[in-house]
C-alpha cells in the first residue's frame, strides 16, 4: 500500500533531479536539510533513524544528495525521508518533509477493529509484512 | 524549442557578457603589484572562455580539470586571489554557487580514529558547488608518523577531487618548497592539478602603495615624514624574522593607529578632524623595527642576559 506522508506523496516518486530542485528550494530559504529513514511506516511512528545530523551552512544540494546516495546505499529497502528545518526564531521547526525512497514492497497498514466492554469499538491500526 | 547548435561563437561578446570582465578589472584594481599572477588568471580566464565556447559547440564534453595550488610565501595575496576566482569560475559557469570555503588541516584531520572521514566529509558537502580553499595543504601530509590521520584526508580528498569535478573546486595555498616536498610524496595530488599558480614577494613600492590603500581604506592617511619613514620600515622589516608582505604591513598600520590613538588622547586640549586621520612620523618611529627589530621567540633577550652573565663572573 502506498504510504502518503509528507508533501508530493500523491505524485509518483520524485526523480533525483526534482529531489535536488527541492533541496535546493530548501537551501534557498536556509532551511536545513537533514535525512531519515525507516521500517516502520506507521503513521504513528514519528520517530524515524537520523542519517548523520541536520546539515546546516549548506550552499549546495550535491552534498544532500550525496548524503541520501549513501542513506540509500545503506537502507535501500527501506523509507527514507528528507526533512526541512527552520531555524527562524519562534519558527524553529520542521516546515517541509517529503519521501525520496521506499522499499520495493510496501508493507500494508491495516485496521483491526477490536470489541471492548459494552460492545463499544476500537479501531487500531498496524503494519502488516 | 530550438535545439540546433550554433555555428559560431562571439568570444568577444561572450566575454563581455558573462562578466568575466568585471572580475578581471576588480582584480586589476584591487590588488597592487602580482603581474605574473594576474597574468595567469587571465590566461586560464581565456582558456575556460574557449572552453567553454567549444562546448557550447559540441567539440568538448569533459569538464576541464580545475584544481589549482596557489604557492607563495605568507601575506602575497593567495586568500585573496582565492575569493576572486570563486567568482571567476562562477561567472563561467564552471561552479555552481561561487562561494569560498577556506579550512585548514585542523578543519579536515579528525583527532582519533574514526573522526576524519565524517569531518573531512562535512567540509567537503559545504564546499559543493564553490571552491574549496585548503591553506597551508602540506600539513595534511606528515611523513614522520605513518599513522597520521592526514593521510586518511588526503585520500577522501583525491577521490572527490576526482569524482566530482564538476561539483567543486580545490585549490590548495602554501609556501612553495613544502608544497614542493607535498606534491612530490603525493604524486596523487600534481596530477589532479592543473593550474600552478606561483605569487611573488611584493617589492618595497608595492608595499607601500599596499600600506597607503589600506589606510585609506580605513580613511586615514600619512603626513609626507610618516610616508618616508613608511618606506623605510618596510625595507628594515623585510630584513627581519617572520616577514610576511602585507600582512606585516597591516600589523604595523594597526600598532601606528594604536600609538596615534595615544598621542591624541594624552596630548591636551582639543583634536581636528584632520588630526584624527594622520598618522605622523613618530607613530611609525617608536615601533621596534626601527630600533633593532623583533624578537619574537625571546632568543636574542636570552643572549643579551647571558652576556651579561658572563661579564659579571
Amino acid at each position: 500500500m502506498r504510504n502518503t506522508q509528507g508533501c508530493f506523496s500523491f505524485l509518483p516518486d520524485l526523480t533525483d533531479e526534482e529531489i535536488t530542485a527541492q533541496v535546493e528550494y530548501c537551501l534557498s530559504r536556509d532551511w536545513a536539510v537533514g535525512i531519515e529513514y525507516t521500517d516502520e511506516p506507521h503513521p504513528r511512528n514519528i520517530f524515524w533513524e537520523m542519517w548523520g545530523n541536520p546539515m546546516f551552512d549548506l550552499k549546495d544540494a550535491k552534498g544532500v544528495m550525496m548524503e541520501l546516495d549513501d542513506c540509500r546505499k545503506a537502507h535501500g529497502d527501506k523509507y527514507i525521508r528528507m526533512n526541512a528545518f527552520d531555524s527562524t526564531r519562534g519558527f524553529e521547526t520542521v516546515t517541509m518533509s517529503f519521501i525520496v525512497n521506499r522499499p520495493k514492497v510496501e508493507p500494508e497498514i491495516i485496521m483491526r477493529r477490536t470489541e471492548v466492554d459494552g460492545r463499544s469499538i476500537r479501531y487500531t491500526h498496524e503494519v502488516a509484512r | 524549442m530550438d535545439q540546433t547548435t550554433p555555428t559560431s561563437i562571439d568570444l568577444r561578446a561572450e566575454y563581455e557578457e558573462s562578466g568575466v570582465r568585471e572580475v578581471l578589472d576588480e582584480l586589476d584594481r584591487e590588488l597592487i603589484g602580482l603581474a605574473p599572477v594576474k597574468q595567469r588568471i587571465r590566461e586560464t580566464a581565456a582558456l575556460l572562455l574557449v572552453d567553454r565556447a567549444r562546448t557550447r559547440l559540441g567539440l568538448s564534453h569533459e569538464t576541464p580539470t580545475l584544481h589549482m595550488s596557489f604557492t607563495g610565501n605568507p601575506g602575497t595575496g593567495k586568500t585573496t586571489v582565492a575569493q576572486k576566482m570563486a567568482g571567476l569560475l562562477h561567472r563561467l559557469g564552471y561552479v555552481r554557487k561561487g562561494h569560498l570555503v577556506n579550512v585548514t588541516r585542523d578543519d579536515l584531520v579528525g583527532q582519533y580514529i574514526g573522526h576524519t572521514a565524517p569531518k573531512t566529509k562535512e567540509v567537503l558537502k559545504k564546499a559543493m558547488g564553490g571552491v574549496l580553499f585548503i591553506d597551508e595543504a602540506y600539513y595534511l601530509y606528515k611523513p614522520d608518523n605513518e599513522r597520521d590521520y592526514g593521510q586518511e584526508a588526503i585520500e577522501i580528498l583525491l577521490q572527490v577531487m576526482e569524482n566530482n569535478r564538476d561539483d567543486l573546486v580545490v585549490i590548495m595555498a602554501g609556501y612553495a618548497d613544502r608544497m614542493d616536498r607535498f606534491f612530490a610524496a603525493n604524486p596523487g595530488f600534481r596530477s589532479r592539478i592543473a593550474h600552478h599558480i606561483d605569487f611573488p614577494d611584493y617589492s618595497d613600492e608595492e608595499l607601500g602603495r599596499i600600506a597607503e590603500s589600506m589606510l585609506d581604506a580605513q580613511g586615514y592617511r600619512f603626513d609626507p615624514a610618516a610616508q618616508a619613514a613608511m618606506a623605510e620600515y618596510v625595507g628594515l622589516r623585510r630584513a627581519q624574522p617572520h616577514f610576511a608582505n602585507a600582512r606585516s604591513i597591516r600589523n604595523a598600520l594597526d600598532r601606528a593607529r594604536l600609538r596615534q590613538a595615544n598621542r591624541l588622547f594624552s596630548q591636551q586640549g582639543r583634536v581636528s578632524a584632520d588630526d584624527l586621520s594622520t598618522i605622523t612620523e613618530p607613530d611609525l618611529r617608536a615601533s621596534r623595527v626601527f630600533s633593532g627589530g623583533l624578537d619574537p621567540d625571546g632568543s636574542r633577550e636570552r643572549e643579551r642576559v647571558q652576556d651579561l652573565q658572563y661579564d659579571n663572573a
